[in-house]
């Protein structure tokens, strides 16, 4: 089976790589959110604490 | 006793921290392990061709839809009965990706209608039981995230999940109950599986996967959950990832 033919799925590419494109463009978005909400969440425990070299350590809010 | 012990979130955070990459890895192995034996191994359907491939992913992410509204349904019960501040948290770790994989089976679902039944969409009984359950994770979160006072957010929160549960067993047995168009049953445990053992197999891998990924991920939001409302806890100023 060559790739092309991988690809086109027998003319049904785009159900079945739609379907699987989706997945994966959720996942890493998911991925993506949640450490961009831990971090934040560090950062806000850490700029409570007040102390001077951790302001601009972390990244942006959720 | 030492479940309860574990229930406070300021032992569950370093745990939880330590138990993350194990299942992120795990979940990547069986997602390589899945994909390969989906997409190179398992051969094509005598009826329905290449395009059957997305069970895969399907089944797999409507498993995870369904499974993780009951383990947060499970959470509810902890937290009302317990009210352990864990519990509350678990199940807004959890809705998200519950919430995903819901709309990742509809999605993927859709996508697998058109060319099989020649229709997007229908209003049958799984699918529309199925997009009720998308509604109960977005209003859980909608109600959670709009009320200022957290601990009646998670009163409300577990009571709308307990009372949402019932659409569970619904979606399960829709295939049953009614004439639907959606297929009956793949795998079920009274009269064994349909499928070719390749296929079964891998679709397993897939449901491992998943399962994975939700604990990975869920234990990850948990704690930033944790911090987020533990912020002004005495212990919260302690942990290595604050220090700097």
């Amino acid at each position: 089976m060559s790739w092309a033919e991988f690809f086109s799925m027998d003319g049904r590419g785009f159900y079945v790589w739609g379907s699987f494109g989706a997945f994966l463009i959720c996942i890493v978005i998911e991925i993506v959110l949640v450490r961009l909400r831990i971090d934040s969440a560090q950062k806000t425990v850490r700029d409570s604490l007040g102390s001077p070299e951790s302001i601009g350590a972390g990244k942006v809010a959720r | 006793m030492s479940l309860f012990k574990y229930s406070a979130p300021s032992s569950f955070y370093p745990i939880a921290g330590k138990l993350v990459p194990w299942f992120s890895t795990l979940a990547f192995i069986a997602a390589v392990i899945g994909l390969y034996l989906g997409l190179f191994v398992a051969p094509e359907d005598f009826q329905q061709g290449e395009v059957y491939r997305i069970i895969f992913i399907h089944v797999p992410a409507a498993w995870m839809g369904m499974f993780i509204y009951l383990v947060m349904a499970g959470y509810a019960v902890l937290a009302l009965v317990y009210q352990t501040r864990l519990s509350a948290m678990m199940m807004e770790a959890l809705a998200p990706t519950g919430m995903m994989f819901t709309a990742l089976a509809l999605w993927t679902g859709a996508l697998w209608g058109k060319p099989t039944w020649g229709t997007y969409w229908v209003w049958d009984a799984r699918m529309t039981s199925t997009l009720i359950l998308l509604f109960l994770y977005i209003g859980y979160m909608a109600l959670v995230n709009a009320m200022d006072d957290k601990k009646r957010a998670d009163k409300a929160g577990a009571l709308l999940v307990l009372v949402g549960s019932i659409n569970v067993p619904i979606i399960y047995f829709s295939v049953k109950w009614w004439n639907t168009l959606h297929q009956g049953a793949s795998v079920s445990l009274t009269q064994g599986n349909k499928m070719a053992a390749t296929m079964l197999a891998c679709m397993l891998v897939m449901a491992l996967a998943c399962w994975m990924y939700s604990i990975a991920v869920a234990l990850c939001r948990v704690r930033a959950i944790i911090l987020e409302r533990e912020l002004h806890a005495a212990w919260v100023k302690d942990i290595r990832e604050v220090q700097t």
